[in-house]
């Protein structure tokens, strides 16, 4: 009995079949990252400053300050709320048509490629970017927190609509189409039913996202509780700082736990 | 009442489905189209409300070239024929009677739609209509919280909302039991008689068609190879259809069916006309 060569196996190498490439490509990944570590400048004796620095941060923190600037704090945080309805009410109401245009199965090709441009264009800039750039056409101020906002909404929302129109049962689509249903009443009978839940639950988490960022592009000149962030820091006042970042967290912490309520009661 | 002159359809990956077909319904009568899977029975049923354009030949139907009609005269031909879907197709987070209300679209302004205040006559049929399938409770349920013959019940009576005048029918049963397939194929059979429909349907179940229809329509590589009484159908024409062991047609079949999906897809990515 000749005893059969055992055969043997390895799993095939996934990504790159060439193994001299893979070994140089790997390789060579590594060594930059090395080289790329080794050329960030760390000042030892900047961090000991720091430490001081970030530790009177922290002090501030635990012993917040909401009085002194009270009147301020308190004006920021309703000019944010506004900021923040105002433009999710807004970024969505825009959002859903360009959301339904650049949807490929409901949109013929031009509104189809217009309505994609519209999203990547919004969706190249981060929202502090834009913020300067609104800000310095419309001044200081919350309105143009406002348009930064809602601007960052439709890029975001159309996209996840238009994603999710792409992904529908269309054998519901062609029943309502075989009753001679025009072209919006098919959105509203076969396309609406279908996303309906999906786009609300997402209109609420980027409410959340609106709050939050709204204190970050207050910092550029936005308006907001951001500006009066800002202004705190400025000032080395660490503990009204302290107050108004524990309300920023309280505020966020309750709009998601409210938003994830009324997500989960929606399904 | 519809007349199907030399119906072509061919893919944009290439595949015939439907090669010169040519026949003529009458009023009142049920056809069953049967054949295997691939040989373009659903693709016909398609074409003749033109969810699924065809590329040749004609589809009169009372007069109308469906095949050639402009998007608003297409609205008004679809909403005279009525549709009844394989699974169902409600949709499902509508409730019952959004359903059936649906079937009223083609006649209804879009804000009535919009804002669901159909006129009173639609209400009272659809009604009438879930009361004659059996339904005649549940109308405030969503449609997705019923059984498939249910919903099969509520599609049958979205289709007749229409007060259409012919029925097509896409494998009404493919995803029922046999009893519920009897129960269901006999309910359509007796709509059609009441009202004097005519109806095409699509059937995979050779039995199931022969117990029900008027007439046979056997389908092969898109091409009709069979057109009479359900009584002529014997093992011959049976043969002829599905073919008697033949392999390699079965997987042709295979690959035309991946590549109708593939087709049907890349259609809906053109867009809603």
């Amino acid at each position: 009995m000749s005893a059969a060569a055992a055969r043997k196996w390895r799993r095939p190498p996934v990504l790159i079949k060439n193994d001299r490439w893979r070994l140089a490509i790997y390789g060579g990944a590594i060594v930059y990252l090395i080289l790329a570590a080794a050329s960030v400048p760390v000042d030892p004796a900047r961090i000991v400053v720091g430490l001081d620095r970030g530790w009177r941060f922290v002090e501030g923190f635990l012993t917040p300050d909401f009085i002194s600037r009270g009147n301020a704090i308190w004006d920021g945080l309703v000019e944010s709320l506004t900021m923040t309805v105002t433009s999710t009410v807004v970024g969505c109401l825009i959002s859903v048509p360009i959301g339904i245009g650049a949807a490929r199965n409901l949109a013929p090709l031009p509104v189809y490629l217009l309505c994609r441009a519209i999203i990547t264009l919004s969706r190249t800039f981060q929202e502090v970017i834009i913020a300067i750039f609104f800000v310095a056409m419309f001044g200081f101020g919350p309105f143009a927190g406002f348009l930064t906002l809602s601007f960052a909404t439709i890029g975001f929302l159309a996209k996840l609509l238009a994603e999710d129109i792409e992904d529908i049962d269309w054998r519901q689509v062609e029943a309502v189409r075989a009753t001679g249903a025009s072209w919006s009443q098919v959105v509203n009978y076969a396309v609406q039913p279908q996303v309906m839940p999906r786009l609300i639950g997402l209109s609420l988490y980027r409410l959340d996202i609106n709050f939050r960022e709204s204190a970050v592009i207050g910092i550029v000149g936005a308006g907001g509780i951001g500006a009066t962030l800002n202004t705190a820091i400025d000032r080395y006042e660490y503990d009204s700082a302290g107050a108004i970042l524990l309300l920023i967290i309280l505020i966020v912490m309750a709009a998601e736990y409210s938003s994830s309520l009324i997500r989960r009661r929606l399904n | 009442m519809l007349t199907i002159e030399q119906l072509d359809k061919t893919y944009r990956t290439g595949d015939h489905a439907l090669r010169q077909v040519s026949f003529v319904l009458e009023p009142g009568q049920l056809i069953g189209l049967i054949g295997p899977s691939g040989a373009g029975k659903s693709t016909l049923i398609r074409c003749v409300n033109r969810l699924v354009p065809p590329t040749g030949g004609r589809i009169l139907f009372e007069g109308v070239d469906v095949a050639r009609v402009g998007r608003r005269e297409l609205r008004r031909v679809r909403r005279r024929m009525g549709m009844i879907f394989q699974e169902y197709a409600l949709v499902e987070r509508l409730t019952v009677m959004e359903n059936v209300l649906s079937g009223r679209l083609g006649y209804v302004p879009f804000w009535q739609s919009l804002t669901r205040r159909f006129p009173q006559a639609d209400v009272d049929q659809a009604f009438a209509l879930l009361e004659r399938v059996g339904l005649g409770d549940q109308f405030d349920k969503r449609a997705d919280e019923l059984s498939g013959g249910q919903r099969q019940r509520v599609g049958i009576a979205r289709a007749l909302q229409q007060n259409p005048e012919l029925l097509l029918v896409d494998e009404p049963t493919a995803s029922l039991d046999p009893k519920t397939s009897r129960q269901i194929m006999r309910l359509i059979r007796d709509v059609c008689e009441e009202r004097q429909l005519s109806a095409i349907i699509n059937i995979h179940d050779v039995m199931l068609a022969q117990m029900f229809v008027d007439r046979i329509i056997g389908l092969r590589a898109g091409a009709v190879v069979f057109d009479g009484p359900p009584a002529a159908l014997d093992d011959g024409v049976l043969t002829t259809i599905y073919g008697e062991e033949d392999w390699t047609m079965m997987r042709a079949t295979a690959v035309e069916d991946a590549a109708e999906a593939a087709e049907r897809a890349e259609e809906r990515m053109a867009g809603l006309r």
